[in-house]
């Protein structure tokens, strides 16, 4: 990795925190909400399913946390465990893809 | 052996980072699956699972606050509040933390 490459993640890290901040307080304030009163799948889709509105939100939720979590645990990989290199971008590289696959899957399921 | 409270608030988001991504997967795929069956929900009923969902929420909001003052101190120039900034991080964890448990 070269430096402006280690700059443009720390980049990458600090503008998907921001995003991340706006969503996760959305999303901590929809969860607490939500569980009262008990939750079943039926009551959760018929408040989810159509909304263009929440697609689009939790979209750009799923978008900001596959750039912010494979970052955030490079710098634990190289710290804590000493892995560095080509072998763990590539394996971060891989959860990356499959935070947005299956995120996005997610979405569609519960939002579309 | 005596830590700043700064030290222990980069050690919760760090801790409380990697839960995170560990927790995501399994939340994905729950929802794309198991969330159209009520027998997923029943299953999350257990008191150890509620522990679970307790502390992966608490972890969220550990982890909002850790972030936020970590965006504070790089993009803010005020320096002097690290202190005030690792308590507010602390006392977000708290309130959103309560509020779930109240709400459970």
């Amino acid at each position: 990795m070269t430096f402006r490459s280690e700059t443009l993640l720390w980049g990458a890290q600090r503008a998907s925190a921001a995003v991340l901040a706006l969503c996760v307080t959305v999303h901590l304030a929809t969860i607490i909400y939500a569980v009262q009163g008990g939750l079943s799948a039926a009551e959760i889709l018929s408040r989810t399913r159509g909304s263009a509105a929440w697609f689009g939100f939790y979209s750009i939720f799923v978008l900001a946390v596959t750039l912010h979590a494979p970052i955030g645990l490079r710098s634990v990989l190289g710290e804590w465990l000493g892995w560095r290199g080509r072998s763990r971008d590539l394996v971060l590289l891989l959860f990356a893809a499959m935070i947005l696959l299956m995120g996005m899957r997610a979405v569609v399921s519960v939002l579309a | 052996m005596r830590k700043e409270s700064s030290y222990w608030v980069a050690i919760v988001h760090r801790v409380s980072g990697v839960a995170l991504a560990l927790f995501l997967p399994l939340h994905f795929w729950a929802l794309s699956n198991a969330l159209q069956l009520d027998s997923f929900l029943a299953w999350t009923e257990q008191p150890m699972v509620k522990a679970g969902e307790w502390g992966i929420v608490v972890a969220l909001a550990a982890h909002l606050g850790g972030g936020l003052r970590i965006l504070a101190l790089e993009f803010l120039p005020w320096r002097d509040w690290q202190k005030s900034l690792a308590a507010a991080a602390a006392a977000l964890t708290i309130v959103v933390g309560l509020a779930f448990a109240l709400a459970l």
